[in-house]
C-alpha cells in the first residue's frame, strides 16, 4: 500500500489562486445583487415620494427685465452649448400657453423667494403660480392676509358651499385672472411654510395621490382605482388558481399512475409556466372573451346586443387569464409539497383504518398547505406585476365605474378595470405632459412594489401562522 | 456459510399448529410478489391469542413484508400480486366482505420509526376514534386517558396533552404511536422493529409494554434483534428468503432449534 502510494506523483493545484479567491466572488455578487435592488428602491422613493414634498416658489428676473414664477426642477448641461439650462414648471397654461420654461442659467438676473408667492392646484388648466390678490364673494371682499385665511377655510368647506366666489389673482409679469373657487382643489403657499406645515402638506399630497382618482389624462391625481383593481384583481385570481392548483396537483401526486403519461404531463406543466405571458393574453382574448364571453352575451344579453357585455375584456377574463398564467406555479408548488410529506405518516393514517380520502383530508392537505401558500405567493408575486396579457383581456386606462361598488350586484365581473402596472405604462407613454409624468411614473412604480410586497408579506404570515399551529417546521 | 441454509432439507419445515380456539391469525399457504419477484413463497402458520409472537430473520426475508400483508398495506401498491389466505379469527381477510377499513381498526399496526402526525398529543390519539362514530367527549377523553395509559405514557404527557406531538422524545413518541393504536381497540397489534430507532433505555420501556399487553390483546413483533425476540417473544418464526424455516415456542426455537440453519443464524453465524 505504501508503495504504491509512495509512486503518486504530488497532487497538483492548477487552481490554487482561486481557493482563497471564490468566497469573495460569492460574497460580491451577494453584495451587488443587494446593493442593486437597494439602489432601485431609493430611487423609487426619492424620485416618487419627493414629488409631494411642496418645493420652494422662485420668482425669476432675467436680464432681458422678463420675469415669472416657478418652481426650480432640474438642469442639464446641453451639447454643443455653453452654460446650463435649468428646467422651471411655471404652470399658468391658460395664461402662457405652457406649464413649462427651460431657462438659461446664465439668463438669470436675480431669484427670490417671496412669501407670498401660492400656487393653486385647479380642475381645468392645471396649476396656478402667482399672487393672490382678493377674494370676492357677492358683496364682501378680503384682500391681502385676509384673503389668504378666507381662501383656507372656504377650502376647507364642500365643494357645494363655495360656488359663488371668485379669486383676483396676479402672475409675477403683472397679468390679472378671475378664477372662480370651484375650479381650485387645493392652495398652497410653500415659500411661508414651516418645515412641520411641509411634512403636514406632503402627508396630505400622498394621501391624495393614494386615495383620489386620476385627472388630467392620467398626468395629475391619484390612483386608487388602479389599486383598487390591481388588488381585486389578484385577489380573484388567488380565489379561482389556488383549487384548480391543487387539485391537479393531488391528482398528479396522489392518484395517478406514476407511469409514462404523468411524467410528460408534468414536464408538460412545468414547460407551460415559460410560456411568454402575451401569449397567455392572446389565448384570453380567443377563447375567454370572444369565445365564452361572446357565447355568454348571445345566451343571457342578447337584449343589450351589439353592444358587449361579457364579450369584451373585464375583470373576470383578465383574473381567469392570469390564474391560466401561475396555474403552473401553484401546481408544481403544491406538488413538491405533497412529494415531502413522509410515507410513514400516509401509512399511519391508513393503518389506524382511514380511507383514502380521509388519508388526504386530515394529514397529507393540512401538512402540504404552507407549500400551496408558497405556490400562491409565488403565483401573486407574478401576476400582481404582470401587464401584457391584461391588455388583451380588460384594463382599462380609465375605467369609468369601479368593478365593486354599492350596486347590485355588488361585484361587476364585466367592468374594465384600472390596473397599477397598464396606469404606469400610460402614465409614462401616452400622457400630453411628460415632465409632469415622470414623477408619477416613479411613484406609481413604488406602489406596485408596495403592493405586491404587501400582498407577499401577507401569505408569508399565513404560511408562518400555519407552521407554528402545527407547532414544528416542516 | 450460507451453503449451509441451503442444506439438504427439503422436508415441510417444522410448524407448530395450534387449535382453532387459541389462534388469532392463521396464514394458510400465503405467496406475495412485488412486481413479479417473489417476496413470500408458501408461507403457512399460525399465530396464537393473547401472546407475542415474533417473526425473526435476516434482511430481505420478508418479514416485514408479511406483516403489511395482515394489515392489508399492499393495496396501496398496484405493483403487489398476492395468493392464499391469511385468516383473522376465521376471516379471510382479502374477503369481499371484509371491510379493509375495519380490517385495519381490528390490526393495528406500529412502525420502525415514530410516526406522529403534526398535531397535539391529545388529537394523535383521537385521530382513530374520530374516524369511527360520533362520540361524546367525555367517553372519547376516557379512551384517550386509557389508551396513553396502557401504553405507560399518560403520566410523562397529562399535563401537555395539548402540545405537539413532535416534541416528545423518539421512545414517547413510539409509545404514543401504540397508544393511538390501541385507542381504536385493536384485537392484533402488529410490531414492525419498533424499537429499532431508539436508545436502550426507550427500548426497554417498549419490551415492557409488549409483555403487558398481551394480557389485552396479541402481538405479533418483527425485529432483527435476537436478544429482543428471546426476552418478549412467546412464539418465534424463522423466515428467511420469503419461506418459513422453523417456528415454535421461543424458548425451543432459541435453545433447542430443530434446524441447523435456524441454529446458524441465531447463533451469528450467517447474517
Amino acid at each position: 500500500m505504501s508503495e504504491l502510494s509512495a509512486n503518486l506523483p504530488p497532487r497538483r493545484d492548477r487552481f490554487r489562486w482561486l481557493n482563497s479567491l471564490w468566497p469573495w466572488l460569492c460574497a460580491a455578487s451577494v453584495a451587488l445583487s443587494v446593493l442593486m435592488l437597494a439602489a432601485l428602491l431609493t430611487l423609487l422613493a426619492v424620485r416618487g415620494l419627493g414629488h409631494f414634498w411642496p418645493a420652494s416658489l422662485e420668482e425669476v428676473t432675467l436680464r432681458s427685465g422678463e420675469s415669472f414664477a416657478g418652481q426650480a426642477v432640474r438642469e442639464v448641461t446641453l451639447p454643443q452649448q455653453e452654460g446650463d439650462e435649468r428646467l422651471y414648471f411655471t404652470g399658468n397654461r391658460d395664461i402662457d400657453g405652457a406649464r413649462w420654461r427651460w431657462v438659461a442659467v446664465d439668463e438669470i438676473a436675480r431669484r427670490t423667494q417671496p412669501a407670498d408667492l401660492i400656487r393653486l392646484e385647479r380642475t381645468p388648466w392645471g396649476d396656478f403660480i402667482g399672487r393672490l390678490e382678493a377674494i370676492e364673494q357677492h358683496d364682501q371682499r378680503w384682500e391681502g392676509e385676509a384673503a389668504w385665511q378666507r381662501l383656507n377655510a372656504l377650502l376647507a368647506l364642500p365643494i357645494s358651499q363655495r360656488q359663488d366666489s371668485q379669486l383676483l389673482l396676479t402672475t409675477t409679469n403683472g397679468e390679472t385672472l378671475r378664477q372662480p373657487l370651484a375650479n381650485v382643489v387645493s392652495a398652497q403657499a410653500p415659500n411661508a411654510m414651516s418645515a412641520w406645515q411641509k411634512v403636514h402638506a406632503w402627508g396630505e399630497g400622498v394621501w391624495r395621490f393614494l386615495s383620489e382618482g386620476p385627472r388630467a389624462a392620467n398626468t395629475s391625481g391619484g390612483v386608487w382605482p388602479a389599486i383598487f383593481g390591481t388588488v381585486l384583481m389578484v385577489i380573484l385570481m388567488s380565489v379561482m388558481v389556488t383549487p384548480f392548483g391543487v387539485l391537479a396537483a393531488i391528482y398528479l401526486n396522489e392518484i395517478a399512475h406514476q407511469g409514462r403519461l404523468t411524467r410528460f404531463v408534468r414536464i408538460g406543466v412545468r414547460n407551460l409556466a415559460g410560456v411568454p405571458s402575451i401569449v397567455y393574453g392572446v389565448f384570453g382574448l380567443g377563447v375567454f372573451v370572444y369565445g365564452i364571453g361572446g357565447s355568454l352575451d348571445e345566451w343571457f344579453f342578447s337584449d343589450t346586443l351589439p353592444s358587449p357585455t361579457f364579450g369584451t375584456g373585464g375583470l373576470l377574463w383578465a383574473s381567469l387569464t392570469l390564474a391560466l398564467l401561475t396555474l403552473p406555479v401553484v401546481i408544481v408548488a403544491t406538488e413538491e409539497g405533497l412529494a415531502r410529506i413522509p410515507e410513514a405518516q400516509r401509512e399511519g393514517a391508513v393503518a389506524l383504518g382511514a380511507t383514502r380520502l380521509e388519508m388526504l383530508t386530515r394529514i397529507v392537505l393540512p401538512m402540504a398547505a404552507p407549500a400551496m401558500l408558497t405556490g400562491v405567493i409565488l403565483a401573486i408575486a407574478r401576476a400582481a406585476g404582470e401587464v401584457a396579457p391584461l391588455m388583451l383581456v380588460g384594463v382599462a386606462k380609465l375605467a369609468p365605474q369601479m368593478p365593486l361598488d354599492g350596486e347590485f350586484p355588488y361585484l361587476h365581473l364585466e367592468r374594465k378595470f384600472m390596473h397599477l402596472g397598464y396606469h404606469l405604462f400610460d402614465t409614462a407613454f401616452h400622457g400630453e405632459d411628460v415632465q409632469a409624468a415622470i414623477p408619477l411614473v416613479y411613484a406609481t412604480a413604488l406602489l406596485l412594489v408596495l403592493i405586491v410586497l404587501t400582498l407577499n408579506l401577507t401569505a408569508i404570515f399565513l404560511r408562518h401562522y400555519l407552521r407554528r399551529q402545527r407547532g414544528n417546521e416542516c | 456459510m450460507l451453503a449451509s441454509l441451503h442444506s439438504a432439507h427439503t422436508s415441510q419445515a417444522p410448524v407448530t399448529h395450534f387449535a382453532a380456539d387459541r389462534c388469532c391469525l392463521s396464514i394458510d399457504h400465503f405467496s406475495l410478489a412485488y412486481a413479479g419477484k417473489p417476496a413470500l413463497r408458501d408461507l403457512t402458520l399460525s399465530v396464537p391469542r393473547h401472546r407475542v409472537t415474533a417473526f425473526i430473520g435476516p434482511s430481505g426475508c420478508g418479514k416485514s413484508t408479511l406483516l403489511r400483508a395482515i394489515n392489508r398495506l399492499h393495496d396501496l401498491n398496484e405493483s403487489v400480486a398476492h395468493s392464499g389466505h391469511i385468516l383473522l379469527e376465521g376471516q379471510d381477510i382479502h374477503d369481499s366482505q371484509m371491510n379493509v377499513t375495519e380490517l385495519r381498526r381490528r390490526v393495528g399496526m406500529v412502525f420502525q420509526t415514530p410516526n406522529p402526525f403534526p398535531m397535539s398529543i391529545y388529537e394523535n390519539v383521537a385521530f382513530g376514534l374520530r374516524l369511527q362514530q360520533r362520540m361524546p367527549k367525555r367517553k372519547r377523553d376516557d379512551i384517550i386517558e386509557w389508551a396513553l395509559t396502557s401504553a405507560a405514557l399518560w403520566d410523562e404527557v397529562k399535563d401537555r396533552l395539548h402540545r405537539s406531538a413532535w416534541q416528545l422524545s423518539g421512545g414517547q413518541q413510539q409509545r404514543l404511536v401504540i397508544a393511538r393504536t390501541l385507542a381504536v381497540q385493536p384485537d392484533v397489534l402488529l410490531l414492525d422493529e419498533p424499537a429499532s430507532a431508539l436508545d436502550p433505555i426507550s427500548t426497554l420501556k417498549i419490551e415492557e409494554l409488549i409483555r403487558n399487553l398481551k394480557s389485552q390483546l396479541t402481538l405479533v413483533l418483527v425485529t432483527h434483534n435476537m436478544q429482543q425476540a428471546a426476552r418478549v417473544s412467546d412464539y418465534t418464526a424463522f423466515l428467511h428468503q420469503g419461506e418459513l424455516v422453523e417456528y415454535g415456542p421461543t424458548d425451543q426455537v432459541f435453545t433447542n432449534p430443530r434446524l441447523q440453519r435456524t441454529e446458524n443464524y441465531i447463533t451469528g453465524r450467517i447474517t
